[in-house]
């Protein structure tokens, strides 16, 4: 497991990630075949260029899915993701990086959590965030512990 | 989103071959095409509950498309030795349970759909063996004019409930038809 971030590590302005991705097509079809998602328009090429796409596109969900791995990187194994907002703005292709980036934006204590709210998104090699969101995370505290 | 891509097909669907009748003022001040008053009495509609069994090899088959190496998504015995006890399900394993969507009946001849975005509320881990419920409410029905002609936003918000009646997972989708 890796190293633990607590409560009393972050301030706002932290850096969250990146994380790195390079889907492929293999990737999108075993995220089809893991998710039962078959919607043609992520594997089949000609398929999606009938559809007026550039080519096959990012499930969606599978960008959602690597802003919950930034976030369950970024909160740890004893952390929590309480929160997850994804919002699909731009597409992605196959074979092409995206990096998952997010940053600090609030620290409170709720309920007795500690907790902290994120901004994050996904960009493309433009620098374009193809896709923003927020997440909030419950982190241990030192002084807890 | 695609939209742009589709300009001419999205309107084309609608028997004309040029862009610019999609657009245009007039739309934003006439009444909702397909939305009518009729239509939001949809809302608060619910789907038919499914229950599903979270299978271990399922939750790592997941792990691994997304290429999330966690220990806690991909190892029984590591994960064991932590707080869960046990493999638990990646933040948005749920997509994989198939949610069966309420029925939404709207009066529109063709239409192309695009995914607009989650919420998700994570309240009770998944772990492998869980056996989860999963039931679908539309939650919200509107319509927006844009550049392409009418937008149907439909919200359908999706709760995951363990075998012990906890809910683990409260999903909020929107999709977009248009």
């Amino acid at each position: 497991m890796a190293k633990q971030i607590y409560f009393e590590d972050v301030e706002v302005g932290t850096e969250v990630g990146p994380l790195e991705k390079n889907p492929t097509t293999q990737q999108l079809v075993r995220y089809a075949g893991a998710s039962g998602d078959f919607y043609q328009i992520h594997y089949d090429k000609d398929f999606a260029l009938g559809n007026g796409l550039p080519g096959v596109i990012l499930h969606g969900a599978l960008k959602n899915a690597f802003l919950g791995h930034l976030m369950t990187d970024f909160a740890g194994e004893h952390g929590w993701l309480r929160k997850l907002s994804v919002q699909y703005r731009g597409m992605d292709q196959p074979g092409a990086r995206v990096v998952a980036r997010g940053k600090v934006s609030k620290k409170y204590t709720e309920g007795g959590h500690h907790m902290v709210d994120c901004e994050i998104w996904l960009e493309n090699a433009k620098g374009e965030k193809t896709t923003p969101g927020s997440a909030t995370v419950i982190l241990p505290s030192r002084a807890a512990s | 989103m695609t939209l742009r891509y589709t300009v001419a097909r999205a309107c084309g669907n609608k028997g004309s071959s040029r862009t610019e009748t999609c657009t245009g003022d007039t739309e934003k001040t006439m009444a909702n095409k397909y939305v009518t008053d009729e239509a939001r009495k949809q809302i608060g509609a619910v789907s038919e509950p499914r229950t599903y069994e979270v299978e271990r090899g399922a939750i790592r088959r997941f792990a691994e498309a997304i290429e999330d190496p966690n220990p806690l998504f991909n190892s029984e015995r590591d994960a064991r030795k932590t707080r869960f006890g046990a493999m638990i399900a990646p933040p948005t394993f749920c997509r994989s349970m198939g949610a069966p969507i309420p029925n939404i009946k709207l009066d529109m001849p063709t239409f192309r759909g695009l995914d607009g975005g989650s919420d998700w509320e994570y309240l009770v881990p998944i772990r492998a063996g869980d056996r989860i419920t999963v039931q679908s409410k539309l939650v919200d029905l509107r319509e927006a004019a844009g550049r392409l002609g009418p937008m149907v936003f439909a919200v359908i918000e999706t709760t995951y409930t363990n075998q012990f009646g906890e809910v683990c997972v409260i999903q909020r989708s929107t999709s977009i038809r248009y």
